[in-house]
């Protein structure tokens, strides 16, 4: 089976991010870029599906400025097999990564995908569902973890109240949730070998997609400062308050 | 003049940082606390850095190494310098010098060495030998196909973790009253050889100093590393490239200590903004971060001359002087833009600047670094 799993290029989550003084949007000049967490959470995933025998072969997929080739490169340095950039410069907002990832799909054939559940610069969370109702591929989003059997694939979900379990038929989206597993580092042997791993690069006319936003961003602002809290003397004053000023009880 | 990092340089050096950062960091209070690195600990992290592929990185591949180049090592010392040396030693890096040894001496100590079954140490100085190394008192004399050792060596670093000590020794006289010196590999536990504990040092808390003692210690010829009274020649050879070792920590832990600084001038406010507005610590960031990147540039180039087999003798001196009195400045400066909580051991400043007060001294003191520089200049004019 081959699996494909597209990894973002995102501010690193150790940067405290700051927003752009023209409101536009978040600085990223000079700052430290990785690849989003809960992709390495997607490629750690497969790579373990292919040292199971369950993948055969793992594709990084990256779209957006050259650079992203580096994080393709991280992927690929993870254990992933080979890679494909879809460059361009235009800001891709989820519906346009959804259909060029369609793209992809439809020529590569995919046994599964797996897509972070979210990326941590603009938290959408919406590109493995819209990419799942794009290709009408079954979906298991969320997941803490994925079994093999029969011929299909058992999801487990981390849902608001619990676990969900879903039994999905291949070809089919995951995304990934925080505790599906903990990424490894990559080794020496393999970001040696990574440099032979053959990248391709594709431009979204070529997939026949036309990547232009949707959505307009009005502005970007910094999150309200939060206040500094009270302490209270007592349980009672606690209950008290909570009845009266924050009115939760 | 290219600056650029290969992919593989930057993949290197992201992994090492966020190894450093996510499995050392969290370590460091106990062991200084402990004063030492508990030896679950420490297989722990050895284990860990061998499953990367990553342990004995300087060490060749055809023994097993990674095989690094210059440049990339550097890269990768530079992030482990984040780190105390008592953690990051764990990222055992085996004396290069071991190279040098012949076949029979490479399955007993280098392979073993590389594959973290066993350990090394260095020993050079004595007592009563510092700088001066060539004025060694520990003394072998030929007794048939052996050597009788006596003397003492010390502030031996890590010696109390080493299965075996490559012990420079001097043997003989030559015409002109110098020294012949011969480096020697000493197993622990041989007759006549002990390592004890040695003093407590203000800097690399957990990382101990030991001293050395031989007491008619009988070692066979065949204990001999490279020839006979080839001792500096063989350091020459194979130490030459580590001393770079201490201006590349030095770098990454300046940069750790910068960043805290940096964080702290942008948030901490008093008089009613922050104090990165007044200009008094904005200016000491400035010249900061400014002598970082000098250093870090004279330490990657004194690499990449390596790897391009040019005469580098210069540039590591000047590499390893001028980051080491960068470090010490730069944890001053740090602890001062942070006050008296720079101070208290809540943050880790305190530490790096102890830690900094050695960098100036081993591996050659800074005096010992313009000595060289001077002499490589002046000598091809006489002087």
């Amino acid at each position: 089976m081959k699996i494909l799993v597209p990894v973002k290029r995102v501010v690193d989550y150790n940067v405290k991010v700051r927003v752009k003084a023209d409101g536009t949007g978040v600085e990223t000049a000079g700052v430290k870029m990785s690849m989003n967490p809960f992709d390495e959470i997607a490629v750690e995933e497969a790579v373990r599906l292919k040292e199971k025998g369950i993948a055969t072969e793992i594709v990084a997929v990256s779209l957006g400025i050259a650079a992203c080739a580096e994080t393709i490169r991280t992927a690929l340095a993870m254990g992933a097999d080979r890679g494909i950039l879809v460059e361009t410069d235009v800001d891709l907002q989820p519906l346009a990564v959804a259909k060029l990832l369609k793209a992809l799909a439809e020529r590569e054939q995919p046994g599964l995908m797996i897509l972070g559940k979210q990326a941590i610069d603009d938290d959408m969370s919406s590109t493995g569902q819209m990419l799942a109702a794009l290709l009408g591929w079954p979906q298991g989003t969320f997941a803490s973890k994925l079994v093999f059997e029969n011929g299909g694939l058992t999801v487990t979900r981390e849902v608001d109240g619990g676990l969900e379990t879903v039994a999905l038929s291949l070809p089919a989206i995951v995304t990934t949730d925080l505790r599906l597993n903990e990424p490894r580092y990559a080794s020496l042997p393999n970001i040696m070998k990574a440099r032979k791993k053959p990248i391709e690069t594709l431009k979204p006319a070529d997939l026949g997609v036309d990547p232009a936003p949707r959505l307009t961003v009005l502005k970007v602002v910094e999150p309200a400062k939060r206040k500094a809290g009270a302490k209270v003397g007592s349980v009672a004053e606690l209950v008290q308050k909570l009845r009266t000023e924050a009115k939760v009880i | 003049m290219n600056f650029d990092l290969t992919e593989e340089q930057h993949l290197v050096a992201d992994t090492v940082r966020s190894f450093v950062e996510r499995e050392l960091y969290p370590l460091e209070q106990q062991v200084e606390r402990l004063g030492d690195v508990p030896r679950e600990m420490a297989r722990d992290i050895q284990r860990k850095v061998i499953d990367l592929g990553f342990h004995a990185p300087n060490i060749p591949e055809e023994f097993g190494g990674g095989g690094l180049d210059h440049l990339t090592f550097a890269l990768l010392e530079r992030e482990l310098g984040r780190t105390s040396m008592a953690l990051n030693h764990w990222w055992y890096r085996p004396s290069n010098i071991l190279c040098a040894a012949n076949t029979e001496q490479r399955e007993r100590y280098l392979l073993p060495c590389v594959r973290g079954e066993r350990m090394d140490a260095l020993a050079m100085t004595e007592p009563d030998a510092g700088s001066d190394v060539r004025g060694m008192k520990c003394f072998a004399r030929r007794d048939g196909d052996d050597w009788i050792v006596n003397g003492t060596k010390h502030f031996i670093s890590h010696a109390d973790w080493a299965d075996f000590v490559i012990v420079f020794i001097a043997t003989g006289e030559e015409a002109r009253g110098r020294k012949r010196i011969t480096c020697f590999l000493v197993d622990r536990g041989t007759p006549g050889f002990d390592i004890r504990l040695g003093y407590n040092s203000v800097s690399h808390r957990g990382y101990h100093n030991c001293i050395l003692t031989f007491d008619d210690c009988r070692l066979p010829a065949s204990q001999i590393l490279g020839e006979e009274g080839q001792g500096f020649e063989v350091a020459n050879e194979w130490l030459y490239a580590t001393r770079l070792t201490v201006a590349t920590m030095s770098v990454g832990r300046a940069r750790r200590a910068f960043d805290l600084a940096l964080n702290y001038a942008a948030q901490r406010k008093q008089f009613g903004q922050q104090i990165g507005k007044f200009q008094g610590v904005s200016f000491k960031l400035a010249d900061l971060i400014t002598s970082i990147d000098a250093a870090d540039l004279l330490t990657l180039s004194a690499a990449w001359r390596l790897d391009r087999k040019l005469p580098a003798n210069r540039e590591i001196a000047q590499a390893k002087l001028f980051a080491t009195e960068m470090l010490a400045r730069v944890t001053d400066e740090a602890i001062q833009i942070h006050g008296g909580m720079g101070l208290m051991d809540d943050l880790p400043l305190e530490r790096f600047w102890r830690d900094a007060r050695v960098e100036r001294i081993w591996d050659g003191t800074s005096e010992i670094q313009r000595h060289i520089i001077s002499r490589e200049l002046l000598r091809p004019l006489g002087a």
